[in-house]
């Protein structure tokens, strides 16, 4: 870490029970409507590649709850939890997610191209590092127009090999834009682990060496990530510049649907599942009497709900006509 | 074993239709013999063999059309024995026009000449112009790329009525418009023409002629035109410019000096036939020649070579009144020489008001190949050949 | 490279029309962009304190600051993509890539984020970023510097590609480009910059989308772009001379092609020559060829014929140069062929 921001107040989580509860909820939102993702894959309502962000959550969650509805986000192809967590409605991602005219792109992108305008989320990007200089440009907008608003940009560490990463963070620092650069190490690069891929595999100091403030943080602790992220938050709005989270975490499924998991060993991710966030974040909070089974059932009650409300709506949903298949090209503009 | 082929008589020449033969097989042939009559655009054209033999087989019935090239007769050469092989079938006309079978419900009418062997090289244009219009690819001259009948070629044929159903011996007078047609507009729209106009004093030649008439048969004796002929032949010796072709490749000139002479033909229509080294031969062999080209251009027999090698056209309208013409060259070709009526005018010669026999002389040529000042130079050496007559 | 010795460019003011260079009306352009739209910013490889590869942007940076003339470090795909980012942020970025060959370190960008988005975010988000490329060959830049990849970008869905041939278009196109709310790429063919040419000083925003018929013509259609327009013209001339009218169309606008303007020309004259500095393998001549057969064939008079560039990496030597590219002789050559002569 180069340079820490100043820990006062302000920029500390609020641990109230409220606040713990809503991060538990969030998480589970997003566990319970991958889990019926990939059912809905075998049963080929979802097609194309699936990748799901089970064991995650909390870099999405953590991350996400200390942004303002005026900053924006860019995020991966494995962003359902990002686009939920970030407010656009599960409705509208399930219909998405189905193809449906109903989705939030119209079903035109699909499970890896999710976009939402009313929530500034920027996709959905299926090029590994191809978000990131939408996200230094997005930021050099904001800054030019003398808003002091945060990009949030999501990777992994696959991005992490791709000059695009490079050249991005250097001009990010160079021009000191308002990026959250949040790399989502959850050691492979789909099935090449990082230290097969890379000489230095500390990716927090890569991001030093251009000089941007950088910190690893445990992914799997959503507490953990939420105070880092108002570290880096305050230190970008402030107008310093760009701020480098590495939060390392683990997927616990495979990277897409069609993914035998050879590279690597059933014993690791058992090993990560001991880390699971939900279960961490639920046990610390019965130790400490915060969460009760009543509230827990709740919790998954209006999970389960929303996730059943979403699958009817996206079922509900019908498909574009095929006369507008080349629709959404090019901007459709009323004739003067 | 030689191979007697549908010639070329022309580079826009597809296809010919055989109308007779004129040696069968057995027939013993000599270079230059005539063995067939082709019909084409331009007329029934007598065709020479070039090899010498014997006629061994014909390829080829009258009333087929085929395209150039097509082996029409094999010659068996000197010392050849006749081939034992069972004989190839005749090409018959309904042969040739069989429509290829197709799945086509209803194929355009242009699809079974494009599938017949004789198919002709027409643009999608013209093949829909042609569908319009009811109009035979075959046979029709094109004007396009390698020959190709345009869309322009079957307007220019859509003007003329439809040729007749059945090729005749003779003459085609539609066929001859419609070819004249093409190759003027062909000439009018490509050629950039300039024309001069000079006065030549015909006196000396006039007296000349009446000289050496006197003693003469009338069958023998020479006309005006064949001293003009010859005074352009010769003039096109010191001005090679006016002779020869423009092509793609620019201004070729003439490997000899083939005169071209337009010939009227009773009922419409014209030829311009040429006398073969016109600068080499005599007199008596040139009026020779014209009253021969005359006689068979009127009956509508030319040979092949006479149609297609004529290197300039020369062109008189005197006996029509006419005082000067102003040609339109024949394409390839790149100048044209018109003679207009002698006159006896007032004349002045030597600061004396005379009178002279007066023609107005005027040229037309291809700018591409020429200018005006050669072309200036061009009309006083003919000038000058026609006041010394007598070296003609 | 030529360089101006003014620090600006300056044009030369003659009644209500403008002498100006290709290379002054861009500047010029540019800076009315500047000056009328504070969205409007030039980024790019030393746009700034270098003026320029091709002194287009010389003196902008004095007038504007850094802020709006923004030199980028050697980082293609950062840097577009930063353009693609602030376009969807709401700006208007004019990104200059300084040419055609260091645009291919950028192609993730441009295919992959610029074309797709708006189809991607099913119409929620577009993209009005304009890309400035330079290109062509004739400079003697040897293999890499020289390409014609025009067609390349041509090919994708969701960007728009023109090239302006002329001082006027080069003056009045970026405006209606910035205007524009898809990603528009320009492409400026490097032997245009010198180039002289007059405009009229009120001269308006033009339709990017439209072919313009430059030399109107009954005999042969002569379709041309960018840096073979000059050729084209010259080809024409010499036709005129045989007594052959050519018309030519300048494209102007490769994506969309205008082609109502193609096909309307060919079907008068029924006979197509398309001239194109790119390879002939999967050129863009090709496209127009296959729109031609495609819907006008029954019109031609003649094979649609093509004049491109030798199939062969562009090389040093200026005589080979030369020899690979299209040429007036043979557009004059090409056009007879359809004729027949």
């Amino acid at each position: 870490m180069t340079t820490a921001a100043p820990d006062t107040h302000a920029q500390k989580p609020h641990l109230t029970r409220e606040h713990l509860l809503h991060l538990l909820r969030q998480m589970i939102r997003v566990r319970r409507f991958e889990e019926r993702c990939v059912e809905l894959y075998q049963q080929e309502k979802i097609r194309g590649f699936l990748h799901v962000y089970i064991g995650e959550e909390a870099v999405a969650v953590g991350v996400l709850e200390t942004l303002e509805a005026a900053d924006t986000v860019v995020a991966t192809y494995r962003e359902h939890g990002h686009a939920i967590i970030r407010g656009v409605p599960m409705d509208a991602v399930m219909a998405e997610m189905y193809g449906k005219a109903e989705g939030c792109c119209l079903g035109r992108g699909g499970s890896m191209h999710l976009f939402d305008a009313g929530t500034r989320f920027y996709g959905g990007n299926a090029i590994v590092a191809g978000g990131l200089p939408l996200a230094v440009g997005l930021a050099l907008a904001d800054r030019m127009a003398g808003r002091h608003q945060v990009t949030a940009c999501f990777f992994g560490d696959g991005a992490v090999a791709e000059g695009e990463f490079h050249e991005s963070l250097n001009l990010a620092e160079l021009w000191r834009l308002p990026v959250l650069f949040i790399c989502e190490n959850n050691l492979y690069a789909m099935g090449t682990s990082l230290e097969r891929s890379q000489s230095q595999t500390d990716i927090h100091l890569k991001a030093q060496s251009y000089n941007l403030p950088a910190e690893v943080v445990d992914g799997m602790d959503v507490v953990a990530v939420e105070a880092a992220a108002r570290r880096a938050g305050a230190f970008i709005r402030s107008g310093q510049g760009p701020y480098f989270l590495e939060c390392r975490t683990y997927r616990f499924r495979a990277h897409s649907m069609f993914d035998p998991q050879l590279y690597r060993e059933k014993a690791e991710v058992e090993t990560w599942r001991k880390h699971d966030p939900i279960d961490r974040l639920t046990s610390w909070l019965r130790e400490t009497g915060t969460l009760h089974d009543v509230d827990l059932l709740a919790i998954e009650s209006d999970a389960t709900m929303e996730v059943d409300k979403s699958v009817a709506f996206a079922e509900a949903g019908h498909w574009e006509p095929l006369e507008q298949l080349t629709r959404h090209v090019y901007t459709e503009r009323a004739l003067p | 074993m030689g191979t007697f082929s549908m010639p070329s008589l022309g580079a826009d020449m597809e296809a010919g239709t055989l109308v007779e033969w004129l040696k069968h097989p057995g027939d013993r042939v000599e270079r230059g013999d005539i063995v067939a009559v082709v019909e084409t655009q331009k007329g029934a054209i007598e065709v020479e063999v070039f090899e010498a033999g014997v006629i061994d087989r014909l390829l080829v019935e009258p009333g087929t059309t085929v395209p150039v090239g097509t082996p029409m007769a094999l010659v068996r050469g000197p010392g050849e024995e006749a081939i034992e092989a069972p004989a190839p079938e005749l090409v018959s006309a309904e042969a040739a026009a069989a429509p290829a079978p197709s799945v086509h419900p209803a194929p355009p009418p242009s699809a079974p000449a494009a599938e017949a062997p004789g198919r002709p090289r027409a643009s999608p244009a013209a093949r829909r112009f042609a569908r319009e219009r009811g109009l035979d690819l075959v046979g029709m001259t094109g004007t396009g790329p390698g020959g190709a009948v345009v869309s322009a070629d079957i307007e220019r044929s859509a003007a003329s009525p439809a040729p007749a159903p059945h090729p005749t011996r003779g003459l085609d007078l539609a066929e001859m418009r419609r070819a004249i047609a093409a190759a003027m507009a062909r000439s009018k729209r490509e050629i950039p023409h300039y024309y001069l106009s000079t006065t030549i004093d015909l006196t000396r030649a006039h007296a000349y002629l009446e000289r050496i008439n006197a003693e003469r048969q009338p069958a023998d004796r020479l006309l005006l035109p064949v001293l003009q002929l010859k005074a352009v032949a010769l003039a096109l010796r010191r001005m090679p410019e006016f002779n020869g072709f423009h092509t793609a490749d620019g201004f070729q000139p003439g490997t000899g000096i083939h005169v071209g002479t337009a010939i009227a033909i009773r009922g419409g229509g014209l030829a311009t036939p040429a006398i073969h080294d016109t600068d080499r031969l005599s007199l008596d062999a040139l009026m020779a020649h014209l009253r021969d080209l005359v006689a068979r251009t009127r009956v509508g027999r030319l040979r092949s070579s006479e149609l297609s090698d004529a290197t300039i056209t020369v062109t008189s309208l005197g006996d029509r009144g006419v005082e000067s013409v102003f040609g339109v060259i024949y394409p390839p070709q790149v100048a044209i020489v018109g003679f207009g009526k002698p006159v006896e005018r007032p004349w002045v010669a030597e600061g004396r008001v005379v009178i002279r026999l007066l023609t107005t002389t005027t040229l037309a040529a291809d700018h591409r190949v020429s200018d005006g000042h050669k072309g200036g130079l061009f009309l006083a050496e003919i000038d000058r050949h026609l006041q010394e007559p007598e070296k003609l | 490279m030529t360089v101006q010795t003014a620090a600006a460019p300056k044009s030369g003011v003659v009644g209500n029309v403008v002498q100006t260079t290709y290379r002054e009306a861009l500047h010029d352009a540019i800076r009315e962009a500047l000056l009328k739209d504070q969205r409007v910013f030039l980024m790019g490889e030393d746009v700034g304190r270098y003026g320029g590869c091709y002194a287009v942007s010389r003196g902008l940076l004095d007038e504007f600051g850094p802020d709006r003339i923004r030199d980028t470090p050697l980082s293609e795909s950062a840097f577009v993509g930063a353009g693609i980012g602030a376009a969807l942020g709401g700006m208007r970025p004019i990104v200059e890539i300084m040419t055609v060959n260091f645009s291919l370190l950028a192609l993730d960008q441009i295919v992959n984020n610029a074309a797709t988005i708006r189809h991607m975010s099913g119409g929620q988000f577009n993209v009005p970023v304009v890309i400035r490329i330079a290109s062509g060959a004739g400079r003697q830049l040897a293999a890499q510097h020289s390409h014609s990849l025009e067609n390349w970008y041509a090919h994708v869905p969701g960007l728009k590609v023109v090239a302006p041939a002329t001082v006027e278009d080069a003056r009045y196109m970026l405006w209606t480009a910035l205007e524009d709310p898809d990603p528009v790429i320009i492409f400026e063919h490097v032997m245009l910059y010198n180039v002289t040419g007059i405009l009229s000083a009120d001269g308006g925003p033009v339709d990017i989308g439209k072919a313009v018929i430059r030399r109107p013509g009954r005999d042969v259609t002569l379709i041309a772009y960018g840096g073979t327009l000059g050729k084209t013209l010259d080809a024409a001339e010499t036709l005129e001379a045989d007594g052959i009218a050519a018309e030519v169309i300048d494209l102007r606008s490769l994506r969309p092609l205008d082609t109502g303007t193609i096909l309307r020309s060919v079907s008068r004259t029924r006979r197509a020559v398309i001239v194109d500095e790119g390879w002939r393998t999967g050129s863009l001549a090709a496209e127009i060829s296959a729109i031609i057969m495609e819907d006008a064939f029954w019109d031609l008079d003649a094979p649609v014929s093509r004049v491109c560039t030798a199939e062969v990496p562009i090389p040093y030597p200026r005589h080979l140069e030369q020899a690979a590219l299209p040429q007036p002789a043979a557009i004059v050559a090409a056009a007879r062929a359809t004729l027949g002569r």
